[in-house]
C-alpha cells in the first residue's frame, strides 16, 4: 500500500493556560488522506473542523496551538518544523482556500496581481511569466474574460467569481494537496454547484488531493470520496462516503442526516439534534454527545468510546456501534 | 486611475468656504485689536498725519465689507501687505521663510515615517508581548513631552556633550541643510511618531487578524515580505488620514521649534513680528499657514484614493 | 414592536447587564490608580506650595545667581538668584490651575453647541461643521500666540486664546456622539412616551454622551498645560517675575551647558503632569466606556 500523502496521529490542539492544563479544542484526531483523494470533515460550528485543517496549513490563530501529535506529510513532520521551511511548502505543496472570499483576498491589490504572486515566489516566474499564467488561471476556472478581470480588484467582482479568484491563486502553484475551509457556504445555491465541479474537475486534472471542510453532508456527498465526522473536538465515525451516509453507525451521523433535507424524500420531516454542542472549556467526562445521544447509556458518560470498526474502512466512536441506530429508534 | 481623481475640482471647490473663512478670520483679526486698525499696522509711534494717511489708503472709514472685498483682491494678486519692521512686502518675507520651514516638516515627515512604520510592526506582530509594550510606553511618554523641551534636551545630548550636531542655525549648502536641520527635525518627529504609531500598530493589528492575509501567509508570505506586500498597503490607509489631520498641529510646532533651532522660517518670522507687533507680518504668515493645512487636506484626500481603490469620493458623506 | 415602556425597561436591563460584566472595581483600575495618585501628588504639591517651598519663588539674590545644587539650594539658582526648586513647586501651582481652568469654558460652549447641532441637524448643523472645519485649519499654536498678542500677555489672554481655538473639538466629539446616540431604540422610546427634547437631551442622551467630551477634556488639560509652558518658553505666557515651568526653561537653555538642571527638570515635571493625567485618562476612558476599548 502505498504511503498516504498526509497522516495525522493523534493530534490535539488547544489554549495553553499557563500552569493549568490546557483548554483542548481538537482532541486526539487522526486520519490519512491518499494520493489524490477527496476527504471530507464533516461537523458543526465548534467542531473544531476548521482548526484540524488550519493546523495543517500552519495558519492557527494567536493563542491556539498544537498540543500533541503529529502531520505527516509526504512522510516529513510538519509538527515543530521551523517557521521558515514551514511557509516554504505552502504554495507548491499545499494551498488553502477560505470561506469568505470577500475578506480572504486583499481589497487594494489587483486579483491578478495577487494570483501571480504565488508562482512568481515560488516558481521562479518574472512579473510578466507569472501574470501569463494567472490569466491562464483565471481561465482554467471559468472566468469569461480573463485579461481584463485580472486587473480588477476584489470588490468589483461577484461572490462566485471571487471565490473561483482564490480557487485560481491555491491552484496557481499546482499543490498536491488543497485545503478547502467552507469554500462554498457564504455562495449562493447555484453557484455552489458550479464551484463544486470546478473543485472536483480541477484537482482531477492536476491529481491534487482535497481536504474539505463543511458542515454540510449534502456537498461533502457530492464532492468526496472518504469523510470524517467530528463532534466537539473528536472524530467520531469516519470510512467512505457511501458508506457512511448509507450506515451511519454513530447516533450523531444519524443526527446529522436525519436534520438534513433529502431531496430523494422530500416529504421526510426534518429532527433537529435536541441541545447545544458542549462548550469547549466545560466539556464533561466520557463521551462528548452524551447529554444530546437518544441511545445513551451509563457506561457513555465514564469515557471516551474509542474508534470501533464497524466494517472495513468504516469506524465509529460509539459503544453501541454494533447496532445501526435506525434499529435503535424506532420511527 | 485618472477617472477615479476627478474628484479633485469637486474637492477644491467644496474647500472654497472654507478657504473664504479663514480670510474672514484673519482679516477681523486687525479688527480685534484695540483701537484703531491703521494704528496697529503703523504701529504706536505712528504720527497722526500718517495714520491719517494710512487709514484713507487703506479704506479703513470705508464699510467694512468694503475692506474685506479690498482684503481679497489684495490677497488673489499676491499682496499682503507691508512690514512695519523691515518695510518689504510680506509676501517677500514670506517666500524666503518658507523653504526652511518647509525643509524641516518634510524632513521630520520621512524621519518619523523611518521610526514609526518598524516600531509599529514590531508592536503590532505580538501584541500585549513585551516589545508592544515598549513601544506602547514610549509612546505614553512621547505625547506628554513638549515638543521645544525636546528639542533642547537633543541640544543638550547630542549637541552640547557628544557635539555630534549643531546647536542652532541653518547652513548654507543643501549637505548643510541636512545636517543643521537633523536636530530640528528629530524632535518634531519625535513629537509626531506617537500619534502615528498608535494609528498604525492599531491598523496593523486589524490587517493581521483579517482573511486576506491568512490567504498571503497560505501563499507562503511571511516576515518583511508580508509587511511590505500585503500588511503596509492596507495599514497605512487609515494612517494617512491621522498624518493628514495631524499636520495642522505639526506646522504649528515647527513654528516653535525654529525658536529653540533659530532657524530663519515662518516660526521666527512670525515669534519676532509678535514681538514687534508687526501685525501685516503676523497676519500674512497666518494666512499662509491656514492655506497650507487646506491644501494639504486635500492632499491627504488624493493620496487616501490613490490608495484605496474601494474609495469612491463622488458619494462619500460628509461626517 | 415593542412597546415604549419596553424598549426604556430594555435599555435599563442593558446597561446592568453592562455594568455586571465590566471586568474590575475602579480601584483596580491600574490606569487610573496611577493617575489619580500622580496627579493627586502634584496638586497637593501645588496647593502646599507655601508651605512645601523653602524660599520665596521670586525673591531675588543677585549676589548668589547661578549657583550649583548645594544643601541650601537643592536645585541651585538661576540667573537672578532665585531658588530654582521654589519656583519648581510654585510654577505647579501656575501651570496646573491654568491647564485646569482652561479647558472648562470651550468643553461647556462646545459641548453645548454640538448637542445641538447634532441632535437638531438640518441647516445648523452643516453651518456649525464648516466652521468647525475652518478653525481647523489654523494650527493650535499659531492661533493661540496670535490671539495672546491680540488680547495682551496674562493670563486671562491664554484663556480667551485656548477657549477659542480648542471648543471646536468638544463640538465636534459630541456632535458625532449624539448623532449616535439619537439613534438608539431609548431615544425612540422616550419620544413615543411624549418627552420634549430638551429633557431628552439632558436626561438620556446627555450623560452618555459627555462621557466622551470628559476623556477628550483630560487630554485637552495636557494639551493646554502644554500650550502654557510654550507660551512661556516664547516669552508670551505669563508674565515675569512669575515661577512658570516655561519660561523657567527659557531661562535655563542660556545655561545649558553649566547648569543644565534649570531647563530640564521644569520639562521632566511637564512630562510627568501629562503622564499623570493621560493614565486618569485612560483609566477614565476604561470604566466610562469598557466596551470600547481597543
Amino acid at each position: 500500500m502505498t504511503e498516504p500523502l498526509l497522516s495525522v496521529r493523534s493530534l490535539s490542539i488547544g489554549v495553553k493556560r499557563g500552569s493549568a492544563d490546557p483548554t483542548l479544542i481538537v482532541d486526539d484526531v487522526s486520519f490519512d488522506i491518499a494520493k489524490g483523494e477527496r476527504f471530507g470533515i464533516v461537523g458543526e460550528s465548534g467542531s473544531g473542523k476548521s482548526l484540524t485543517l488550519r493546523a495543517i496549513g500552519d495558519l492557527l490563530p494567536r493563542g491556539v496551538e498544537v498540543l500533541s501529535g503529529s502531520i505527516l506529510y509526504n512522510g516529513t513532520e510538519l509538527v515543530g518544523m521551523p517557521r521558515s521551511s514551514r511557509r516554504k511548502l505552502m504554495g507548491p505543496e499545499i494551498a488553502m482556500i477560505f470561506q469568505e472570499p470577500m475578506t480572504a483576498l486583499n481589497p487594494v491589490v489587483r486579483v491578478g496581481e495577487q494570483i501571480a504572486e504565488g508562482p512568481r515566489r515560488y516558481l521562479g516566474m518574472s512579473r510578466a511569466e507569472s501574470m501569463t499564467r494567472a490569466i491562464e488561471m483565471m481561465a482554467k476556472t471559468g472566468i469569461p474574460d480573463p485579461v481584463r478581470r485580472a486587473r480588477a480588484y476584489p470588490h468589483e467582482l461577484s461572490g462566485g467569481l471571487r471565490q473561483r479568484i482564490m480557487i485560481a491563486m491555491a491552484l496557481s502553484c499546482n499543490p498536491r494537496l488543497l485545503l478547502c475551509d467552507e469554500p462554498t457556504t457564504a455562495l449562493d445555491v447555484t453557484v455552489q454547484h458550479q464551484v463544486l465541479r470546478l473543485l472536483e474537475d480541477l484537482c482531477d486534472d492536476s491529481g491534487a488531493a482535497l481536504a474539505f471542510v463543511t458542515h454540510d453532508l449534502a456537498v461533502v456527498n457530492q464532492t468526496c470520496t472518504d469523510l470524517a465526522v467530528m463532534y466537539s473536538g473528536h472524530i467520531v465515525e469516519s470510512g467512505t462516503v457511501r458508506e457512511v451516509l448509507r450506515d451511519p453507525r454513530h447516533p450523531y451521523t444519524q443526527g446529522l442526516l436525519d436534520s438534513a433535507p433529502d431531496f430523494d424524500r422530500p416529504e421526510r420531516p426534518l429532527i433537529p439534534i435536541p441541545g447545544f454542542p458542549p462548550n469547549v472549556a466545560s466539556r464533561p467526562s466520557g463521551c462528548p454527545f452524551a447529554p444530546r445521544c437518544p441511545l445513551v447509556v451509563e457506561a457513555c458518560r465514564t469515557a471516551m468510546p474509542p474508534m470501533e470498526t464497524v466494517a472495513p474502512g468504516h469506524g465509529a466512536a460509539c459503544i453501541r456501534a454494533d447496532r445501526t441506530s435506525r434499529e435503535l429508534v424506532a420511527r | 486611475m485618472i477617472d477615479r481623481l476627478k474628484f479633485i475640482p469637486g474637492r477644491l471647490v467644496q474647500s472654497l468656504p472654507v478657504a473664504l473663512g479663514v480670510t474672514l478670520i484673519v482679516f477681523f483679526m486687525a479688527h480685534l485689536l484695540p483701537g484703531n486698525a491703521a494704528l496697529a499696522l503703523l504701529g504706536e509711534r505712528a504720527t497722526d498725519a500718517s495714520v491719517a494717511a494710512l487709514t484713507e489708503q487703506l479704506g479703513l472709514n470705508r464699510p467694512i465689507w468694503e475692506q474685506y472685498v479690498i482684503f481679497l483682491t489684495r490677497l488673489l494678486h499676491g499682496d499682503l501687505g507691508q512690514s512695519l519692521t523691515y518695510q518689504l512686502p510680506v509676501t517677500d518675507l514670506v517666500m524666503q521663510a518658507i523653504p526652511v520651514t518647509m525643509s524641516v516638516l518634510g524632513y521630520a515627515l520621512a524621519l518619523s515615517l523611518i521610526i514609526s512604520i518598524p516600531l509599529a510592526a514590531l508592536a503590532a506582530f505580538r501584541p500585549g508581548g513585551a516589545r508592544d509594550l515598549g513601544v506602547r510606553s514610549y509612546t505614553l511618554l512621547g505625547q506628554g513631552m513638549p515638543q521645544f523641551w525636546v528639542g533642547i534636551m537633543l541640544i543638550l545630548l547630542l549637541g552640547v556633550n557628544l557635539k555630534i550636531f549643531p546647536v542652532g542655525g541653518y547652513g548654507t549648502t543643501m549637505v548643510d541643510h541636512l545636517y543643521f536641520l537633523f536636530l530640528p527635525a528629530l524632535t518634531l518627529a519625535i513629537a509626531m511618531c506617537p500619534t502615528i504609531i498608535r494609528s498604525l500598530r492599531s491598523s496593523m493589528i486589524d490587517v493581521l487578524g483579517s482573511d486576506y492575509v491568512g490567504t498571503a501567509k497560505s501563499k507562503g508570505a511571511y516576515g518583511v515580505a508580508l509587511l511590505r506586500d500585503h500588511v503596509l498597503r492596507n495599514a497605512a490607509i487609515p494612517t494617512v488620514s491621522v498624518i493628514g489631520v495631524n499636520l495642522g498641529y505639526l506646522v504649528g510646532g515647527s513654528l516653535v521649534i525654529e525658536q529653540v533651532f533659530a532657524l530663519p522660517g515662518l516660526g521666527s518670522l512670525m515669534i519676532n513680528a509678535i514681538f514687534a507687533r508687526d501685525f501685516p507680518t503676523i497676519q500674512g504668515v497666518t494666512l499662509f499657514v491656514a492655506l497650507f493645512v487646506v491644501v494639504v487636506g486635500i492632499l491627504t484626500d488624493v493620496i487616501y484614493t490613490m490608495l484605496d481603490p474601494r474609495v469612491d469620493f463622488a458619494s462619500k458623506d460628509q461626517t | 414592536m415593542m412597546s415604549p415602556a419596553e424598549l426604556l425597561n430594555a435599555r435599563q436591563q442593558q446597561r446592568r447587564a453592562l455594568r455586571s460584566r465590566s471586568i474590575k472595581p475602579w480601584y483596580r483600575n491600574g490606569a487610573l490608580m496611577a493617575g489619580i495618585v500622580i496627579v493627586g501628588t502634584l496638586v497637593l504639591i501645588a496647593v502646599l506650595a507655601p508651605l512645601l517651598a523653602p524660599y520665596d519663588p521670586i525673591a531675588q539674590d543677585l549676589g548668589n545667581t547661578l549657583a550649583p545644587s548645594s544643601a541650601e539650594h537643592w536645585l541651585g539658582t538661576d540667573k537672578f538668584g532665585r531658588d530654582v526648586l521654589s519656583r519648581l513647586i510654585w510654577g505647579a501651582q501656575v501651570d496646573l490651575r491654568v491647564g485646569f481652568l482652561a479647558v472648562l469654558i470651550p468643553f461647556v460652549f462646545g459641548s453645548v453647541l454640538g448637542a445641538i447641532a447634532g441632535y437638531f441637524g438640518g441647516w445648523l448643523d452643516t453651518i456649525l461643521m464648516r466652521i468647525v472645519d475652518i478653525f481647523f485649519a489654523f494650527p493650535f499654536y499659531v492661533m493661540v500666540i496670535v490671539l495672546v498678542f491680540i488680547f495682551g500677555s496674562g493670563e486671562t489672554s491664554i484663556y480667551l486664546a485656548t477657549a477659542a481655538v480648542s471648543w471646536v473639538s468638544y463640538a465636534k466629539i459630541v456632535r458625532g456622539e449624539v448623532l449616535v446616540a439619537k439613534k438608539q431604540d431609548y431615544v425612540t422610546a422616550a419620544r413615543l412616551g411624549g418627552m420634549s427634547h430638551g429633557r431628552i437631551l439632558v436626561k438620556h442622551i446627555g450623560p452618555n454622551v459627555l462621557s466622551q467630551a470628559i476623556i477628550y477634556g483630560m487630554s485637552d488639560i495636557v494639551m493646554d498645560i502644554m500650550a502654557i509652558v510654550t507660551l512661556g518658553y516664547l516669552g508670551l505666557g505669563i508674565a515675569p517675575p512669575t515661577a512658570e515651568w516655561g519660561s523657567m526653561i527659557n531661562d535655563g537653555q542660556e545655561f545649558i551647558t553649566t547648569q543644565w538642571q534649570q531647563a530640564t527638570i521644569p520639562g521632566l515635571m511637564v512630562v510627568i503632569a501629562s503622564l499623570g493625567l493621560s493614565f486618569l485618562g485612560d483609566g477614565l476612558s476604561d470604566l466610562l466606556s469598557p466596551e470600547r476599548r481597543k
